[in-house]
Order: C-alpha cells, then sequence, then structure tokens
C-alpha cells in the first residue's frame, strides 16, 4: 500500500502548476474563484492558450493529436486546474463528442471535427433531454426521417448547457419506433445554423442563463453526419457515461471552494470570535472536509484501477453521488457564513474596475446564486436517484 | 387542549387568501425588487385596509390583535402566496417597538397604512448578533448624533424614518432618524425584495428608548413569529406544487410519485413541514410572555424552521428536476424565500446557540 503518487507524477504536478501560474490570466481567475459570469470570449480565451501549449486535449490519445496521459496525470492536470481557477474547459465537445467521434465515426468525421474544436471554430452543445425524457431519457421523441440523403428532425431539446453560443449540437434523435426504446435511437451532427432551429433561453432561479430549450422544425440533416450505425446511438450515448469517470467527483474544485470558505469563516465574527472557531459551525466545515477526505482517496483508487486498466463499474456514479452533494455542502456553508448579507445582490461589484464599498465580504457577492445554482448538479447528468439506482443494481444485482 | 383558531382569526385568514388569490400573481412580486420601493405600494394599502396591520397590534395600541396567533395566522397566508410586501419590516417591528416605547401617534400611522419605518439594527459582520453595536449615540446641541453603519435594512427606500440601536456609556439604546438625514445605498435582494446599507455620519435623531436590548427582545419574538408562520406558508404551498407533479409527471411509463425513491424524500418532507407547524404554534404561544422561557422556545422555533425550510427547499427542487431549477416556474422563487428567512433574526446556527446557552441558564 502507498498513498503516495511516483517522483514522476509529483514533478509533473510541479510542471502544470508552474506553467498555469505563469500563463492563466489574473482576470480570469479572480472571476473564477468569485464566481462571477464568465462569457463565450473568455472560456474561449483560456482554451486557446491550453491548445497553444498541447493541453487542450490533456484526455485525448497521442493517435488523434492528444497527450496520450494515462488516467493519473489527466487527473492531477484537472486538479492542478481547478485549484489554481482555471475557467472549465467545455466538455461538449473535447470530452464528450471526441471519444465517441474517435470509437465510432469515420475518418472524415474525425479529421473534420476533431481539430475544429480544439481551435474554437466549432462550440458544440449536447442534445439529449427533452422536455417529456429527463431521468427517462430513452423514451426521447425527437425524430429524425431518412429522406434521400438526408435527415429530416423534427422535436424539442432541453437543458441544453451554453446552446447559445453553439456552431454544432450533438443529438440522440429517434429513428426507429419498433423493438426496445434503446434500440431506435442514433447518434446525430446538426449545424445549429441550419434553417428551421430555434434557441430559447431558459433562465434559471440564480436568474443566469446558462441553459436553452432547441426546437428543431423540418431540420435538413445530410445523412453523412450521422455518427456510426443507424439505431445504435443509444449504445454510443452509454459509451460516453462511462468514458469519463476519474474526475467526475470535483475533489480540486472542492479543495479550492472549501479553502476559501475557511479563509471566509477565519474573517467573519460570531460572539467577537472568528466563525471558524464557533463550535457549530467549525463542527459543519470539519465534517464536509473529513467527507471530501475521504472521497479524495476513493478517487485515487478508482484511478489506480483505471491506470491498470480495470473496467469501469459503479465507481463513477459513487463518484458523482458523493461529488455533487460534498460540492452543495460547500455552497450552503458559504452562503451561511455570510449572514444576513446573503441576500444581497450586488453585481456591479464583480464589474472590472469596481472600487466602491461592499455588502458582503469581497469575493462573496454571488455566494447565495451559486447555492441555489448548485441544486442543479444532484439533478443533471443521471441525478442522485438514478445514481443509487444503478449502484444497488449492480451491486446487489436483483 | 384546543388546536383550532378562533371565529375572528379564521374570518381574517379567508379574507387574506381571498385578496390575495384573486389581486396577487407572482410575476409581479418577483419582479418587484428592481423598482425603487422593492414592494407594490397598492398591494400594501391592500393589505391595511383588510386589517392586517391592525391585527398585528393589541386593542390598547389601537389594533385588534397582536397576540401570537394573530401575527402568525396573518403571517402564514402571505407566506402562502409568496407575498413580500413589508408587513413586517415596516409595520409589525417598528409598530412593536414604537408602541413598548409609547409613542402611539406613530403607531396608529402605521396601521392606517399611512407611515412605513424600518429597524436598522444589525451591524456589518455581526452575524446577527444584535449586541454588537459599533454606532454611537453623543448628545450635542440637544440631539443625539449618530456615527456608524447598519446592513441590510429591508424596504427602507421610502421609509418615513429609521429606528436605529447606538451604544453610549449607559448601553444601546433606541433613536429615531428622520428619512432624509440618513444616507442609503439600496439594491435587489435574492429573495426579490429590496434593502440598503445605512450610513450615519453625525446624523442627528431623537432617543426613543434608552432600554434598547428589552425592545430589541420584543422586536425579536414577533420577527421570530412573523417569519416562520410565514416560512410555514411558503411549506405548505411547495407541498402542493410537490404533490401535484409527484401525481402528474411521468417518466419509465409512471407517474414519478410510484417510485420509491421519491414516496420516502416525500415522506420525510411530509413530516417535517408538520414540524414545522408545531414549532410555530410552540412560538405563538408565547410570544407576549417575555422572560427566558420565552426566548429559548423562539430560539427552538427558528432553529427548526432554518432547519426544515432548507430540507423543504432542496427537497422539493430535487423531487421537481430541472423545472425546478428555472425561473418560470413558481416553485424556486418559494424555495429563494424559504431559504432567504435563514438570513433573516439569526440563522439555524445562531439559535441552536442561543437555545443551549438560555438552557443552562435556566
Amino acid at each position: 500500500m502507498d498513498l503516495n503518487f511516483s517522483q514522476e507524477e509529483q514533478d509533473f504536478r510541479t510542471e502544470v502548476r508552474d506553467w498555469i501560474a505563469a500563463n492563466l490570466p489574473a482576470e480570469l481567475a479572480t472571476k473564477v474563484r468569485n464566481d462571477a459570469p464568465m462569457g463565450k470570449q473568455e472560456i474561449l480565451d483560456w482554451q486557446l492558450i491550453l491548445h497553444e501549449k498541447g493541453w487542450l486535449t490533456y484526455m485525448w490519445p497521442a493517435e488523434f493529436g492528444g497527450t496520450g496521459w494515462g488516467p493519473v496525470k489527466q487527473f492531477i492536470f484537472e486538479d492542478e486546474m481547478a485549484r489554481a481557477c482555471c475557467p472549465r474547459i467545455l466538455p461538449f465537445g473535447l470530452k464528450m463528442l471526441a471519444p465517441v467521434l474517435m470509437k465510432f465515426g469515420t475518418k472524415e468525421q474525425q479529421d473534420h471535427y476533431l481539430p475544429r474544436m480544439c481551435d474554437g471554430t466549432d462550440w458544440w452543445c449536447q442534445g439529449y433531454s427533452e422536455p417529456g425524457s429527463g431521468s427517462d431519457l430513452a423514451s426521447l421523441k425527437t425524430a429524425a426521417v431518412r429522406d434521400g440523403d438526408h435527415y429530416i428532425v423534427n422535436g424539442q431539446k432541453t437543458w441544453t448547457t451554453l446552446g447559445q453560443h453553439a456552431d454544432w449540437i450533438f443529438n440522440l434523435v429517434r429513428t426507429s419506433s419498433e423493438g426496445k426504446q434503446q434500440e431506435g435511437i442514433s447518434f446525430l451532427l446538426v449545424d445549429m445554423k441550419s434553417p428551421g432551429i430555434e434557441v430559447r433561453p431558459i433562465r434559471t432561479i440564480d436568474g443566469g442563463h446558462e441553459v436553452n430549450e432547441v426546437f428543431f422544425t423540418d431540420v435538413k440533416v445530410p445523412a453523412s453526419n450521422l455518427v456510426g450505425e443507424e439505431n445504435m446511438g443509444w449504445t454510443y450515448a452509454k459509451y460516453l457515461l462511462t468514458h469519463e469517470r476519474t474526475n467526475i467527483a470535483g475533489v480540486g474544485k472542492s479543495y479550492q471552494e472549501l479553502d476559501r470558505l475557511r479563509d471566509l469563516a477565519a474573517k467573519q465574527k460570531r460572539n467577537g470570535k472568528p466563525l471558524s472557531e464557533d463550535p457549530l459551525f467549525a463542527a459543519r466545515l470539519a465534517k464536509v472536509e473529513i467527507d471530501l477526505m475521504n472521497m479524495e482517496v476513493t478517487n485515487l483508487r478508482v484511478l489506480s484501477a483505471a491506470e491498470s486498466g480495470g473496467a469501469p463499474g459503479t465507481e463513477s456514479s459513487m463518484l458523482k453521488l458523493l461529488g455533487t452533494e460534498i460540492e452543495q455542502e460547500i455552497t450552503d456553508l458559504t452562503r451561511r457564513a455570510l449572514g444576513r448579507s446573503a441576500q444581497a445582490l450586488t453585481p456591479e461589484v464583480d464589474e472590472p474596475g469596481y472600487n466602491g464599498p461592499h455588502v458582503t465580504p469581497e469575493g462573496f457577492n454571488n455566494a447565495s446564486g451559486v447555492y441555489f445554482n448548485h441544486r442543479k448538479t444532484t439533478i443533471y447528468g443521471g441525478s442522485s436517484e438514478i445514481q443509487k439506482n444503478i449502484i444497488t443494481k449492480m451491486i446487489v444485482g436483483l | 387542549m384546543d388546536f383550532t383558531q378562533t371565529e375572528t382569526r379564521r374570518m381574517l385568514a379567508d379574507t387574506i387568501e381571498r385578496y390575495l388569490r384573486d389581486q396577487y400573481p407572482l410575476m409581479p412580486r418577483v419582479e418587484a425588487g428592481n423598482s425603487e420601493t422593492g414592494y407594490q405600494q397598492a398591494h400594501y394599502d391592500g393589505l391595511a385596509e383588510l386589517g392586517v396591520m391592525a391585527a398585528l397590534f393589541s386593542e390598547d395600541q389601537g389594533g385588534f390583535g397582536g397576540d401570537g396567533f394573530d401575527i402568525a395566522v396573518v403571517f402564514e397566508e402571505m407566506g402562502k402566496r409568496l407575498v413580500n410586501e413589508p408587513v413586517m419590516d415596516n409595520a409589525l417591528i417598528p409598530g412593536a417597538i414604537l408602541a413598548a416605547a409609547g409613542k402611539t401617534d406613530q403607531v396608529e400611522e402605521i396601521i392606517g397604512g399611512a407611515a412605513r419605518y424600518a429597524l436598522a439594527a444589525e451591524e456589518p459582520h455581526a452575524l446577527y448578533d444584535l449586541a454588537e453595536v459599533d454606532t454611537t449615540a453623543q448628545l450635542s446641541e440637544n440631539a443625539w448624533r449618530l456615527n456608524g453603519s447598519k446592513t441590510v435594512v429591508k424596504y427602507a427606500n421610502g421609509c418615513d424614518g429609521f429606528i436605529v440601536s447606538a451604544r453610549t456609556d449607559a448601553g444601546i439604546g433606541l433613536y429615531m432618524v428622520n428619512a432624509g438625514d440618513a444616507s442609503l445605498r439600496s439594491y435587489t435582494t435574492t429573495d426579490g425584495g429590496r434593502a440598503s446599507e445605512l450610513t450615519l455620519d453625525n446624523t442627528p435623531s431623537t432617543l426613543i428608548a434608552e432600554n434598547g436590548a428589552d425592545l430589541l427582545a420584543e422586536a425579536q419574538a414577533r420577527a421570530i413569529v412573523a417569519l416562520s408562520a410565514e416560512a410555514l406558508g411558503i411549506m405548505l404551498t411547495i407541498r402542493e406544487m410537490t404533490i401535484e407533479y409527484l401525481r402528474t409527471r411521468k417518466q419509465f411509463g409512471l407517474p414519478i410519485g410510484k417510485f420509491q425513491a421519491l414516496q420516502h424524500r416525500m415522506a420525510e418532507m411530509l413530516v417535517e413541514i408538520e414540524q414545522a407547524r408545531s414549532a410555530v404554534i410552540n412560538a405563538a404561544n408565547v410570544m407576549t410572555t417575555p422572560g427566558a422561557a420565552r426566548d429559548r422556545i423562539m430560539a427552538a422555533t427558528k432553529y427548526s424552521i432554518g432547519r426544515i425550510g432548507r430540507l423543504v427547499s432542496e427537497e422539493s427542487i430535487q423531487m421537481h428536476g430541472g423545472i425546478g431549477m428555472t425561473w418560470e416556474y413558481d416553485l424556486g422563487h418559494y424555495a429563494k424565500r424559504l431559504i432567504m428567512i435563514d438570513h433573516e433574526w439569526g440563522d439555524q446556527d445562531f439559535h441552536l446557540a442561543r437555545f443551549i446557552e438560555l438552557g443552562q441558564a435556566a
């Protein structure tokens, strides 16, 4: 038993840390740290900096222009990025579509789409959920009907994250209503500029605009945009779900948020003492830290198994379940540490150059919004209930 | 033993319920926080006309209620419809303080809806402790001059005056500041209301009462009954929405309420809402009998409401899924207010500590 990273892995961590320190624009890091809204260009700016270094495709195999890093190095890289408050890499193209194209796409599709998602030409979004198909995704109804060299797509997708910026959407569509629901689904790439597509914003409870509804009315899509075989889309989507499992827990991000919370609690006062010394608050803070420490080791165990080629099991469900609950608890404690001032909405303090008074302690203007926004994490990507079903089904086996 | 409300209170509840159902849609209320005052004057006046403000005060104060259960009934009904008219902040709280200080004229104006005041008691970084007062009062040329700052004074814009807590060598007193004499910086609040930071820079004022701590304890007891009853009303509406959703939303070919995972979540929420109702009854029952025993019950109630409020907000959103996260759907607005109630007059940790402390003292 050895819980340490190897010397080579530790050197790699130092290399990544130093590079980020030298290349991450300070104003981007501040925005990420303060949970301030991030524009399209800011996300792309950081991706291009990474691309130039060759690290944007850190999770891709070398044959597709990736780094070829194994799960441990990928984890270290993600961990350092999160702790340094780097803007997140958009997962939709690089992490979700790319593995599917690499495994099931044609050479032409790979050559065309992969470079364009790296250099910022194509912004991808995901077309999975529908109004009637959330947890029960396989019941999806958006239809693609073959018509000569094209498919004609009709239907509606929802919860499309950052679809307002998207150039392309990868859709799960129904191409057959025969047999099991899962067997009539195909994986289709659709140009968002196609006539017949309408994107409508969904405003969330924190007032933000992150997700959208996407409507398809007689949208003509070249048949060559089908990925793999017709009616095999469910298999590809499932491949995607099990593919990303090593950093689903967000350990680095939670440590960064916890550090920030600890600093805040040391500055806030209750009964003349720092809040961090208040027994009730300190106990809550300690409990979430302990959960996080345990989860970190759970994550490392999964990582170690993956590095030696272990097959994926229930780990990604466990890590998703734990990771989101820990994340939510930290946002709850952060909101609470602000006391009465958590009620104030003063977005102007996050504007560049603002140097007026603050109602909430500096950097925490959006803490309540973040708390409410994070309610989504136990709902999206397979709700906690679905993750628990998966875990029990696989382990109890009934 | 009798847990039924009096006929008068039932009629009052029905009157408020009918008015709000017919005339108080949600979206104008949600957007009201962006206006200068943060509320809808026509509805504030409407509620005053219905006798809502009069129900908050006893007969010798010029009202027809003033008991804990009168306040609970009013705020439960307003919570059900997510009312953010500043009945608590601009009428109940300042009115209770002014009544206790013998300022009957001002109480009468409040009851009629003709005047609004706001209590400015909490200071930045005090974390709910109203005894943490750095603001000072000094007598000079026959006026008390105040220096300091107060945080998140709700619905301060447009008020006739502010009741400010300030320290002298003798302790914490309460002072009236004319609206025009204080400097305000206003903003929208997370729950769609409005609040201000109040700065006092040698600001003239008149003394209301020297025994500030006693009056603040009276105000706090009323605030806790009002906020807790409001929270209960919110929970009852969330409960209805969630029942409806579990019955009608289908996944895997079944109403989602057929799935045991959600049945158990729902059962826990239903049980806890009953606990919340009992907590409100406990507080309302002792509101007008000052002392450590009352304050311990107040702490127990506010703690319970904070804890259960979080559970109900989070669980109801979880059971709704994505739709519960949207601005367009009512639930999120109710959940936000329910969570923000924990950020007024002490959160669950504050009151749990207070409960322990008061228990040791008893």
